[in-house]
């Protein structure tokens, strides 16, 4: 039987976390291909209703990436960002889903091997968990 | 032209929507005049056998309330649904699932543990479960099942319009049934007995600038009486559910809880009240921005008080 290939979606800022994964593309660093990559302007722009319907929709873990603190380019977007995904987090363990499936991180436009390693190691922890429990 | 021929059913839900029906006051003695009440089991005698027996779509409007959680709320929601010539979803549980929809954070098994032997003062050593079917000597005796997730009514027949409320105002039940007695009814699949904006546009506080560095319980703070209770650090839902009560309740100096469900437009209404409260929050500090979440000891229960059933996920994720 085949192993189990968790099904990430990310949502990458556009100035920083989605340029840092272009990088390690070009720079052709290996990564896992389980992370599909939604380009969003700013981490800020993420409204915890994406992060649910990812779930709603069967991905076993997301990702929402964006600037380091003091660097988002319009100034504050990415605090809004930690503000939400750590009230998000908390509250997606009384939904069951643990806290290994939803994570925030900054990366970087040059910080092509923090990506990769970013996700391969999400991959790795969620083929330890499996897919998310069914409904019921 | 004969009268109409309306039907009321309590299915999962508390019975205030029945009580709140009656909130029409003397409107009742209008309705009378232009309406038979043709099935209402918590006021009129008919039986589900009546039902059965009548003609398809005889029944001009049925106004369900609660939510569906066993094989006898699908049934007869199945039944009224083919009777009725328009089904509306009356208040919150129909609509949303509201506070029965809460237990969509467990299943049946996790409710049964806890009613028949957990409960501190329940002595049941013998480990005995209601069953669906069980054979005495005079025969069988039945009870519906207890399914594991609370369903909207609108998730198991098509509804027409749906009611918000928990329960509805009194002056929107009646601005609804006169809507239906005269026929100007919006298009089906439409909220009715509401607006389509925010509560803060009924609401009469004061609104400023909303910069929280604490969250509190409403029986920690007096709040003033003229600013907003957001702002005040009270959980108002207000910001993220739809208007049509006259914000009875921040009125009151109580925090909106969310009854009314989301804003037109909105599929999640507990997602856009997490995110609102996340958002005012003071801080850029991680360590304190978590100090200041861990106020909130129950987001899914703060967030989805109403809404669960109807929400994304709908339900908790259990192994």
């Amino acid at each position: 039987m085949a192993e189990f290939e968790p099904k990430i979606v990310g949502f990458l800022c556009n100035w920083c976390s989605y340029r840092g994964a272009d990088l390690a593309g070009t720079s052709r660093i290996k990564s896992a291909p389980n992370v599909r990559s939604l380009r969003v302007m700013c981490s800020g722009r993420v409204d915890p209703t994406f992060v649910l319907k990812a779930f709603q929709l069967g991905a076993d873990g997301v990702l929402v990436l964006g600037c380091h603190p003091g660097d988002c380019h319009y100034k504050e977007g990415n605090y809004k960002a930690a503000r939400r995904m750590a009230l998000l987090k908390k509250m997606l363990a009384q939904f069951g889903i643990e806290e290994e499936r939803f994570m925030l991180e900054w990366v970087s436009a040059s910080e092509g091997d923090r990506f990769a390693s970013i996700v391969n190691d999400m991959t790795a922890k969620l083929k330890k968990l499996g897919p998310v429990a069914q409904q019921g | 032209m004969g009268k109409l021929r309306i039907a009321g059913y309590w299915a999962a839900g508390c019975g205030g929507c029945e009580i709140a029906a009656l909130e029409i006051g003397d409107k009742i003695i209008q309705l009378a005049e232009v309406a038979d009440i043709v099935f209402w089991p918590v006021a009129v005698d008919f039986k589900y056998h009546d039902v059965e027996q009548m003609a398809d779509k005889s029944i001009d409007v049925c106004l369900f309330n609660g939510a569906i959680r066993s094989s006898e709320n699908e049934h007869i929601a199945k039944l009224l649904r083919a009777k009725s010539k328009v089904m509306v979803a009356y208040g919150s549980c129909a609509y949303e699932g509201c506070i029965p929809a809460l237990a969509n954070l467990t299943n049946r098994q996790g409710i049964f543990n806890r009613v028949y032997i957990e409960t501190p003062s329940t002595d049941n050593s013998n480990h005995t479960f209601p069953q669906t079917s069980y054979q005495v000597p005079e025969g069988e005796l039945t009870l519906p099942e207890f399914y594991d997730t609370v369903k909207t009514l609108g998730q198991t027949v098509e509804v027409d319009y749906f009611m918000p409320g928990c329960p509805p105002v009194g002056k929107q039940t009646w601005a609804v049934l006169e809507a239906i007695i005269q026929g100007k009814l919006p298009p089906p699949g439409s909220v009715v007995g509401a607006g389509t904006r925010a509560l803060c546009e009924e609401c009469p506080r004061v609104k400023e600038e909303k910069k929280v560095k604490a969250f509190y319980r409403p029986y920690e703070i007096m709040p003033d009486p003229e600013k907003c209770l957001l702002e005040q650090g009270l959980l108002c839902a207000g910001v993220a559910t739809r208007e049509g009560c006259g914000a009875l309740c921040p009125k009151a100096s109580m925090p909106c809880t969310g009854c009314y469900g989301p804003m037109e437009g909105v599929i999640d209404q507990g997602a856009k009240f997490l995110s609102a409260v996340a958002s005012i929050i003071d801080s850029n500090d991680p360590e304190e921005i978590n100090r200041i979440i861990q106020s909130i000891r129950d987001p899914v229960g703060t967030f989805y008080r109403y809404s669960l059933a109807e929400s994304l996920l709908r339900r908790a994720r259990i192994q």
